[in-house]
């Protein structure tokens, strides 16, 4: 018999890295075939195509040496489809191609690979094209167009290097509505048009031009929190920090600003929260840093969605406070057990003499009471803290 | 106690739940035949090592003290076995290098019964008295630290303390010698916390005892109603939530009564004494009749051994005379470990012997180590798990990248690594397979040898 000697802990948890990030690609299946659904054979194609191009980039760059991590841990697939789902559904493949490469060579490759990016690399090629192609990223083919499963949408199959054919002559060619191209945000932020509460509802479940459905990816996210493959605590920070700053604004003035749950559930505040801005490496490990992070990206979301020349916040809100997660990550470090403000009191050096805690039970009382969790009236007080010279 | 019932929902925060494993919880302790020779280690516990008083070719009967304490954090030793002395020298120890040890070769056909010492009466003695009679028996922490137990017990001029602590949470997986010794010797167990009691002058003892072992806890209740009225003080049995790392005092403190033990400080600093449950349940035997300590309950478990079992095991009986016994060597067995899988020892050697700090041998397969194949170690993706876990409060995950750095001091001085006390929690979760509290311990020894090299220049 040999045996092996190796340190301790000599057992391991099940979970690995290609573990957490096949369990967040099966958590996107059905967001991704739900969009399918929607938009038919040009989402299909769009998620393929940039998904694809997500791991040849992978490949290309793990084979040459340049950055860590292999191809089997499923992390470009993630990258693939999270920016594919960002995208227009009918936006022109080889747009989406582009983007892809992009994405996995500027925004992971060139930081090292896997744990190193310091941006959320789906954002950074979506960052990408949204600069160098601001006309096809703003342009959404409507949802349920009839026939979408046997026709692309023309946009899709637009030759390399050209533009797209225009999406609103197709739409009037073929006599249908073509206000729907425009998402609820653009509308309300170009023309003012605010939707109602009837038309929130059908973008809720995806029935507008708006990409893929919130409340499936909601639901999705959900599984995902409570296996713990994602934290709740960002999510949960960014819905309530965009709420709670577009309510304000609301109640400011309410002929001005659309009212909070179009802010919440229009454009692509809920898979921004739920998959990008929950992206592990560039995310805070603290969970105060997770509560701060997530509250900045939704203050900056809704910031920029009311006062920039844009349509969509999110992707900003999110680059930029992946840019801050190192400085809030030091100043929102833990506090080591036995370092709070009780424990301080009864500082003792080890080996040395023992100073009692103030807060002693004397031995004839001691089993009647029992020293009680830290709460506001047992907190010692202020003049026994600072005794001089006998608890330091 | 209806206070300390009432805050049995809170326990510590953070931790994780490993598989407990308990192969052996419902077996009866069992008594292993003397090994043909035994290997005293002179150093089994934190402290100098005691001095050997015995002579190569000495008959030594099984009781009879074989070394003599040297200072206050050093105990005497006691023969295992009634035989002749062999060997006095250095033997492989359990951590890899060579230690000082005497070897007893055991007569064939040695009773198991304690041959030295006598009864005595200790209902009168004084705190001062228990104490030099629990230094006497050479007893020190049997959950696996091996901190001289009369130190321990022995509390400062200054302090008071109000109340004993017994650990009974046993949280490391598979073990289960403390849960037989609870159900078994619970009798005993009281006893020995009415000395510690009376040596420490607690007027309350609280057994805190993890939930997944009821039948521990029926049982110490019980026992504790034998007793009837108590001059030392009134003990009482509490059940906590399960969950790891409870065995450690800090944790256990702060599950049982929601308070922190000061950063740097000891238990005492608040009035409180711990204790683990086999050392009193073994206190509880041996001072009534003034023998030493020459054996103790060791969990032999793990999937590569065919009979598992809680073993009353001689002290310095070789690992491999215990894995034959225990029929190890039908299975691949893989490795060998000494204490349980989240914080003990692999054993260098099979010929290393059982030491008065090891409570369990576990032995395991390749398979069920639950490794990845290659134990591909990724970069770190931040997933937060370690920072989840760490019950210190800690930021694993830094302190990991900054020990890839080499930036010691910093881990030292900033992220307060001298509070890690290597539970292993952030190995166990990273999913990356960063060996994080290996990397630890590596940073806090140079980080000992730079304070050590700093004060002698």
């Amino acid at each position: 018999m040999t045996i092996e000697i190796r340190s301790a802990p000599h057992i391991k948890a099940p979970r690995n890295v290609a573990m957490i990030m096949r369990h967040v690609v099966f958590s996107l299946m059905p967001v991704c075939a739900f969009f399918v659904y929607q938009y038919g054979l040009s989402a299909l194609a769009s998620l393929l195509v940039v998904t694809g191009s997500c791991l040849l980039t992978e490949r290309l760059f793990v084979k040459t040496g340049t950055q860590a991590g292999d191809i089997s841990d499923f992390s470009a697939v993630i990258t693939g489809l999270l920016l594919a789902l960002s995208l227009p559904p009918a936006f022109p493949l080889w747009m989406g191609a582009v983007a892809g490469f992009v994405a996995i060579a500027l925004g992971k490759a060139l930081t090292g690979g896997i744990g190193f990016n310091v941006f959320n690399p789906a954002l950074v090629g979506r960052a990408f094209v949204q600069a160098a192609f601001p006309q096809a990223i703003a342009t959404y083919s409507p949802s349920f167009l009839p026939g979408r499963f046997s026709e692309f949408v023309p946009s899709s199959l637009a030759w390399p290097l050209m533009q797209p054919a225009d999406l609103m002559l197709w739409l009037k060619v073929k006599q249908l509505d073509a206000l729907a191209a425009a998402t609820p945000l653009a509308r309300w932020k170009f023309e003012g048009v605010l939707a109602g509460a009837e038309e929130l509802l059908t973008s809720l479940s995806g029935h507008m031009a708006v990409g893929p459905s919130p409340l499936l990816i909601l639901l999705c996210g959900s599984y995902l929190a409570v296996r713990r493959f994602l934290d709740w605590r960002i999510p949960a920070a960014i819905l309530g920090s965009a709420g709670l700053t577009a309510w304000l604004l609301f109640a400011l003035s309410p002929e001005r600003f659309p009212n909070p749950f179009f802010m919440l559930f229009s454009g692509g505040l809920i898979l921004g929260a739920v998959y990008m801005a929950t992206d592990m490496a560039t995310s805070p490990v603290t969970p105060k840093g997770m509560w701060v992070y997530g509250a900045l990206i939704g203050l900056l979301t809704v910031i920029i969605r009311y006062y920039s020349g844009l349509p969509e916040g999110v992707m900003y809100a999110i680059l930029i406070a992946n840019a801050a997660t190192p400085l809030i990550e030091k100043v929102t470090q833990p506090t080591p057990f036995g370092k709070s403000a009780l424990a301080k009191i009864g500082h003792a050096k080890r080996g040395a003499s023992y100073p009692l805690h103030p807060g002693y039970i004397s031995r004839e009382e001691a089993h009647a009471v029992t020293p009680k969790k830290r709460f506001l009236w047992n907190k010692p007080k202020r003049d026994e803290r600072h005794k001089p010279g006998e608890h330091r | 106690m209806k206070l300390v019932s009432w805050f049995r929902g809170e326990a510590f925060q953070r931790g994780v739940h490993p598989p407990s494993c308990k192969l052996t919880a419902h077996t009866r302790i069992r008594r292993l035949p003397f090994p043909p020779r035994v290997i005293v280690p002179l150093s089994q516990h934190i402290g100098k090592p005691p001095r050997p008083i015995v002579k190569v070719g000495q008959e030594v009967v099984r009781g009879q003290p074989i070394a003599k304490a040297e200072d206050w954090l050093s105990v005497p030793h006691h023969a295992p076995v009634t035989g002749r002395v062999e060997f006095i020298g250095l033997k492989p120890g359990m951590r890899g290098p060579w230690v000082e040890s005497i070897v007893i070769r055991a007569h064939p056909g040695a009773t198991q019964e304690d041959l030295w010492g006598e009864p005595r009466d200790l209902s009168g003695a004084s705190a001062q008295e228990i104490l030099q009679a629990v230094w006497d028996t050479g007893m020190v922490g049997l959950g696996g630290a091996a901190f001289p137990t009369h130190a321990k017990l022995s509390v400062p001029q200054q302090a008071k303390v109000h109340t004993l602590v017994v650990n009974g949470c046993e949280c490391e997986p598979y073990l289960t010698c403390d849960h037989r010794v609870m159900v078994e010797q619970s009798d005993d167990l009281i006893r020995g916390i009415r000395y510690a009691m009376r040596a420490t002058g607690a007027r309350r003892a609280i057994v805190g005892i993890e939930d997944n072992k009821p039948d521990a806890c029926d049982a110490v209740r019980a026992a504790i109603a034998r007793a009837g009225t108590l001059p030392e003080g009134e003990i009482h049995a509490e059940m906590v939530p399960t969950k790891y790392p409870q065995g450690s005092e800090k944790m256990l403190i702060m599950a049982l009564f929601g308070v922190e033990i000061p950063a740097g400080g000891l238990p005492v600093s608040l009035g409180m004494v711990v204790n683990n449950v086999g050392t009193l349940a073994a206190l509880g035997r041996l001072l009534p009749v003034g023998q030493g300590l020459t054996e103790r309950v060791v969990t032999i478990t793990g999937p590569g051994v065919a009979r598992p079992g809680d073993y009353i095991v001689p002290i310095g009986t070789p690992l491999s005379f215990i894995l034959d016994f225990a029929g190890a060597f039908d299975a691949q067995a893989k490795e060998v470990i000494l204490g349980g899988p989240m914080m003990g020892q692999a054993a260098a050697s099979l010929e290393v012997p059982i030491t008065k700090g090891i409570s369990g041998i576990v032995v395991m397969r390749a398979q069920d180590m639950q490794l990845d194949r290659e134990r591909k170690i990724y970069p770190c993706i931040k997933c937060a798990q370690c920072v989840e876990s760490c019950p210190m409060g800690l930021n694993p995950s830094m302190l990991g990248m900054l020990a890839a750095k080499r930036e010691y001091d910093l881990m030292g001085s900033r992220y307060h690594l001298g509070e890690c006390f290597e539970c292993g929690c952030c190995s166990y979760v990273c999913p990356s397979n960063i060996p994080l509290v290996q990397q630890f311990r590596v940073a806090k020894q140079i980080l000992r040898e730079k304070a050590v090299a700093r004060k002698s220049s």
